[in-house]
């Protein structure tokens, strides 16, 4: 069974070796000639202040929040799907009291607000 | 499993590889000639005949740049990013199917699959990889200390990861009609009908999911160039920068091979043409659309992405869902 995987891993090892070599070649026979301006980062001209690590707005946590719940959930619905139609109509109903769980949650988070973005 | 297994294995992954590397190389091409005339003008016209010989041109030139590493950036993940961007993205092309059973016109004995292997779960692999791909970007935005860089690798982390639920979604209505994860049987169960009749919706989910998951036009705000410079590749040089755009370009022909074979009914076609020859021309005709759509649409706002994602996606697929579940119950 696993040998099936084998090829996966054989292509893992090739995309690895290929990406490898493309940035240590391409590092080592481009032509270098630092300076001071050139080894700053781009900002469109301006000399950049600060240190970019600064802190973000928090929903993009709790947009990674959200997107962990449903992804998980999607991955419980997969082996669903796949024997959906052996399960019949009560594992239709069984999926739908799950999802409606998580849509509720959705609901909520939508209600509160949570997904505006002003 | 024998030496001849391996040799013949390596050289199914060196082909596909290098077939990939080849589209992907002209596909530069392909975009910036046909959004050209487009715009009415005429594109790269002159490394070759109309331009053939441009993507080795460009190919070459970024080969021998100067490999500029900012001071402040962690060279660590600096280096690390676009590797990571591109690796996951060749990986998933070890499931993707181009073709029916074939003997190569009689020269083997033994049909072979026009695959490097099949799983039991490709569609599963295919998803798990392509969520893998988001790290690159993400480590290429921090890595670089721009402050641009940084705010296109945060966005494009949360638009990734917005859409990637509707993308996987879109697709649970194939699964449940096919009833299997494998490529290879859904194109088969698809003989008679093609899935885009059963799953309209399914399909205008996935392309426009897909789309923003390419992170191309109109949803292309983490390298939006007109107010992040170039986003999250800001300060990325040489082939670092090509490998951000192989990933990308490469993620373009993985998501019109899925299209082709979910919906469009993959290798399957009239005996005219060989079944290799409709699946490249069905895959053509999806990149097509993806080409034509930068060329039509506007960039849109932050807050209208994620409020189209989450308040109009998301509900969407899944009411496609259930709706495909009722029906297969109701004709059974």
């Amino acid at each position: 069974m696993l040998a099936g995987y084998l090829p996966v891993l054989i292509l893992a090892i090739i995309a690895v070796l290929f990406a490898a070599v493309t940035l240590f070649v391409s590092n080592f026979i481009g032509h270098k000639k630092p300076s001071e301006d050139k080894l700053l980062p781009y900002e469109c001209g301006n000399v950049p202040v600060g240190t970019a690590r600064e802190r973000f707005p928090v929903r993009f946590y709790i947009y990674a929040m959200l997107f962990i719940v449903f992804d998980v959930e999607v991955a419980f619905m997969f082996p669903w799907a796949v024997l959906f139609k052996g399960l019949g109509l009560l594992g239709l109903i069984e999926m739908a009291v799950f999802v409606l769980i998580l849509l509720l949650g959705l609901l909520y988070v939508w209600g509160k607000g949570a997904l505006e973005w002003e | 499993m024998d030496l001849g297994m391996l040799v013949f294995i390596v050289i199914k992954i060196l082909v596909v590889f290098g077939l990939v590397m080849l589209t992907v190389a002209y596909l530069t091409l392909l975009e910036r000639k046909v959004l050209a005339h487009m715009q009415v003008r005429v594109g790269p016209m002159f490394a070759g005949p109309h331009g053939i010989l441009q993507p080795i041109a460009d190919g070459i030139k970024l080969f021998f740049k100067e490999d500029i590493v900012t001071k402040q950036a962690d060279k660590v993940f600096y280096f690390l990013a676009p590797a990571l961007s591109i690796i996951p993205v060749l990986m998933i092309f070890a499931v993707i199917p181009f073709g029916d059973k074939t003997t190569l016109f009689g020269l083997l004995k033994e049909p072979v699959e026009l695959r490097i292997t099949g799983l039991r779960i490709d569609i599963l692999y295919v998803f798990a990889m392509s969520g893998l791909a988001t790290y690159g970007v993400v480590f290429g935005g921090w890595s670089q200390n721009n402050k641009y860089a940084l705010i296109g690798g945060i966005r494009e982390a949360a638009q990734l990861i917005s859409y990637e639920v509707a993308f996987t979604l879109s697709i649970f209505g194939v699964v449940m009609v096919a009833g299997t994860l494998q490529l290879d049987k859904i194109v088969e169960a698809q003989r008679n009908v093609w899935f885009i009749v059963y799953q309209p919706v399914g399909f205008l989910i996935f392309l426009t999911a897909s789309v923003a998951e390419l992170k191309r036009t109109p949803f292309d705000l983490p390298e939006a160039e007109s107010e992040l410079v170039a986003g999250f590749h800001a300060d990325y040089s040489s082939m670092k920068f090509a490998m951000f755009f192989m990933a990308e370009y490469a993620s373009i022909v993985v998501c019109s091979c899925l299209g082709t074979l979910l919906f469009l009914g993959g290798w399957l076609g009239p005996s005219i043409l060989p079944p290799f020859v409709w699946y490249l021309i069905k895959v053509f005709v999806l990149i097509f659309v993806i080409i034509w759509l930068r060329a039509t649409y506007p960039r849109l706002r932050y807050d209208q992405l994620m409020k189209f994602g989450w308040k109009f996606l998301i509900p969407v697929s899944f009411l496609n869902i259930f709706v495909t579940a009722i029906v297969i119950l109701l004709v059974r």
